[in-house]
């Protein structure tokens, strides 16, 4: 029983080894091995991304609300203004002039 | 096989540190391929832990008693359900529960996001630290696999663990206690790349909801295993195991409300990362709790193995967590404000307050003895009035709020419209109310607040779903478009019922306790229960003597209960074995216990009414039909966010 034992315990410290190694046997010499990273630009378009997507959701749980009488139509009024502004805001930054334009004033310094 | 046992461990915690170490180093350096191999080590160290748990169990299938841990809980005689309910049922095959569920989470956290870069390089590291802990409590300081000359027979088990509820309910416990790690995980990965998007709410959402889900139905398997094995009459007696439980599910619950402020106004941010931590805390000092001895006898504190070792990394955890948050600080700022005080993100907030306040008043309730032993060498205990006034407190108004936050739109209300969708559950409310005042349920305040505030509540759950149905068409076209907020609402109606279950049951029971001779009877809110005789049965591994009780209503017979007592002769333990009488009119039980059965057959009988009490467990159904709804995929999201993190490495 301890021989089994410990060839088991063998074939299973060779698996993990194995396992383990894996991504430097597949790739000994790989073109670039850095971890890809979001850059400025990534890093902002996914800020703006965001809150295109929260501008947007807000106005539908505007509209929502106020066809099921949470909100007044003087209160909606009010608040989707605002909301549309942002989401136009957000969907305008996301525009590919936009973020070149981001982008060299980013280069400029 | 205990060697193999014992190296698979070694292995799992070479392959942990090792995640801990390269994962670190290759999330620092940017080293893709580093952090692939400490990826892999994590799934690894699931595979060989999974060869050490088999081990365990076929130990356990085959009594092999030369194994400490096998002897010491099982016995020739105990049944197999049983003996393999042991591997969670001490010390040492629960921990080994632990990091199962632990590397088996990780694994599938780190394949469901292998295309993420950054984030989840960060968060490896993280999940193999909480693992090493284990693995060195496994490994180092209580092996399941220590072994010794085999005894003639082992010493049994517990016999209160003897019990269906108990081959379910610890694993339950166990899925929600370590699914919190997922979460505290990605959130300290996202804090460490100074990654504060909402990419790791988008990752963890789920998770935090499944563990939520299992820790709710692991504590409403634990009261129902109270209530029908331990013989009290009771299903909760604010135990600390019991609060150890609860408090990371409370935290957990401010979690799940709050996140989603961020997500929809991107406020919160240092907020939710410190619930976050806090739920992970907790579940951690819950298993602390558990698994020190420091609550069975305060005096073993000092020599359990575990008690200095889980203190130190509960220490570790909390400096960690709040340095980091600390320092990340200027990234968490929000840009938005609360634009009023009565708006749906406002309710959420008094929520969390109170969530947070009820969960800290019970981690204080719990700790407070323990810093008095400590302290001044005394003894003292928090007894049930202490945590029924703060239930009270904070948990009737959490009730309204429920029923309040759903009416309220979010950003902001005025007082006509907040009117306008007020005016159906109020009016619901204040009519039942009276007519609950009317039938006598004034004798006790918090049971009448807390069928009031649930009618309120259900009356603007259903108002929810009747105005959403209107406005959306049909109520499969409403729930399949708002998963998260319809299934939420279902689990709101479960929590609905949970309270009318407690109130019914606690403020409104019946308790009456008589000896009784053969053929005498007596009566309890409206029943009536007559002796007639004593049975006795030999069970597979416990004598069992049982009192023959009719319950007749009205004249008419109802049933026949048995309440007994068992003797379990290699335990050398007496236990209590209830009867209980579901009665289908008043969702209520007719719950009997015989205290004494003297040796000329007289019977000390003590029975308890307890009307609703079954609200109690069906609450749990809806809930985790509730927790269903809210987590079930939703295509157009999934496309959505997949469109969002498509471009960007994450």
């Amino acid at each position: 029983m301890t021989t089994l034992a410990l060839a088991l315990g063998a074939l299973l410290a060779v698996a993990v080894v194995v396992a383990v190694a894996r991504p430097f046997l597949r790739e000994p010499a790989p073109e670039s091995d850095a971890l890809a990273e979001p850059g400025e630009l990534e890093r902002r378009r996914l800020t703006l991304v965001e809150e295109r997507d929260r501008a947007l959701a807000a106005l539908k749980e505007l509209e929502f609300d106020h066809r099921t009488g949470k909100i007044s139509d003087e209160d909606y009024r009010r608040l989707v203004g605002p909301l549309r502004r942002a989401a136009a805001d957000a969907l305008r930054a996301l525009e590919p002039r936009a973020e070149a334009r981001h982008a060299h004033a980013t280069r400029s310094g | 096989m205990a060697s193999l046992g014992r190296a698979a461990l070694l292995l799992s915690f070479g392959l942990v540190v090792y995640a801990v170490v390269a994962g670190s180093l290759a999330a620092w350096r940017r080293r893709r391929r580093l952090a692939r191999s400490a990826q892999n080590a994590l799934i690894a160290a699931f595979a060989t832990t999974v060869v050490a748990a088999v081990v365990l169990i076929v130990a356990l299938a085959r009594r092999d008693l030369s194994f400490v841990y096998v002897a010491q809980h099982t016995s020739r005689s105990l049944p197999l359900g049983y003996a393999l309910s042991a591997f969670w049922g001490g010390q040492e095959g629960s921990l080994l529960l632990w990091l199962l569920v632990l590397t088996g989470y990780s694994s599938l956290a780190v394949w469901l996001n292998r295309r993420s870069g950054e984030l989840l390089a960060w968060t490896v590291p993280v999940l193999g630290g909480v693992a090493a802990f284990f693995t060195f409590m496994l490994c180092f300081v209580s092996s399941p696999f220590a072994t010794a000359a085999a005894p003639a027979d082992g010493a049994g088990m517990v016999p209160s663990l003897q019990n269906p509820y108990m081959l379910a309910h610890p694993p339950m416990l166990y899925l929600g206690y370590v699914g919190l790690t997922v979460p505290f995980a990605f959130a300290m990965g996202a804090l460490l790349s100074k990654r504060t998007d909402e990419r790791w709410i988008v990752v963890t959402r789920r998770w935090t909801l499944a563990a939520w889900t299992f820790l709710g139905v692991g504590q409403l398997l634990g009261a129902h295993w109270a209530y029908v094995e331990i013989g009290w009459g009771g299903y909760y007696a604010w135990d600390p195991v019991e609060n150890a439980a609860l408090m990371p599910w409370l935290a957990a619950t401010a979690f799940l409300h709050s996140v989603m402020i961020q997500e929809k106004r991107g406020m919160l941010k240092v907020w939710n990362m410190t619930l976050v931590a806090l739920a992970f805390g907790l579940s951690i000092f819950g298993t602390f709790l558990t698994r020190s001895g420091v609550v069975n006898s305060i005096h073993s504190f000092s020599q359990s193995p575990l008690g200095g070792w889980f203190l130190g990394f509960i220490v570790l955890i909390t400096v960690f967590s709040v340095g980091l948050i600390y320092l990340r600080l200027p990234l968490l700022r929000a840009r938005t404000k609360l634009e009023s005080l009565v708006s749906r993100e406002a309710t959420f907030l008094y929520n969390n307050l109170l969530l947070v306040a009820l969960a800290l008043t019970i981690l204080w309730g719990v700790v407070y003895p323990l810093l008095t032993q400590a302290v001044n060498g005394e003894t003292r205990s928090v007894s049930k009035p202490y945590y029924d006034f703060f239930l009270h407190t904070f948990g009737l108004p959490l009730l309204l709020l429920m029923g309040i936050g759903p009416l309220v739109a979010w950003r902001r209300a005025s007082l006509r419209a907040l009117g306008k969708t007020f005016i159906v559950p109020a009016a619901c409310a204040v009519v039942g109310g009276i007519a609950l005042i009317a039938a006598g349920f004034g004798s006790s305040t918090p049971g009448l607040l807390a069928y009031t505030f649930s009618i309120f509540v259900a009356a603007s759950i259903v108002l929810e779903f009747v105005r959403g149905r209107r406005a959306a068409g049909s109520l499969v076209r409403l729930v399949s478009r708002n998963r998260r907020r319809y299934g939420g609402y279902i689990v709101h109606a479960a929590i609905v019922l949970l309270a009318i279950g407690v109130a019914g049951s606690s403020a409104y029971q019946t308790v009456r306790e008589r000896s009784l001779t053969r053929g005498q009877s007596m009566e309890v809110a409206g029943y009536t229960l007559t002796y007639a005789g004593l049975t006795s049965t030999q069970r597979q591994n416990a004598q069992e003597t049982d009192a023959t009780v009719d319950v007749t209503r009205g004249g008419s017979h109802v049933t026949t209960l048995h309440p007994g007592k068992a003797y379990f002769p290699i335990e050398q333990s007496l236990s209590n074995e209830v009867s209980i009488y579901h009665d289908p009119r008043s969702i209520g039980d007719v719950y009997t216990i015989a205290d004494a059965i003297s040796k000329n057959g007289t019977l000390e009988l003590k029975v308890l009414v307890k009307p609703l009490v079954n609200l109690v467990w069906i609450a749990g159904f809806v809930f985790v039909f509730g927790s269903l709804v809210a987590m079930w995929p939703d295509a157009v999201e999934q496309r959505r966010l997949a469109e969002r993190y498509a471009a960007v490495p994450v």
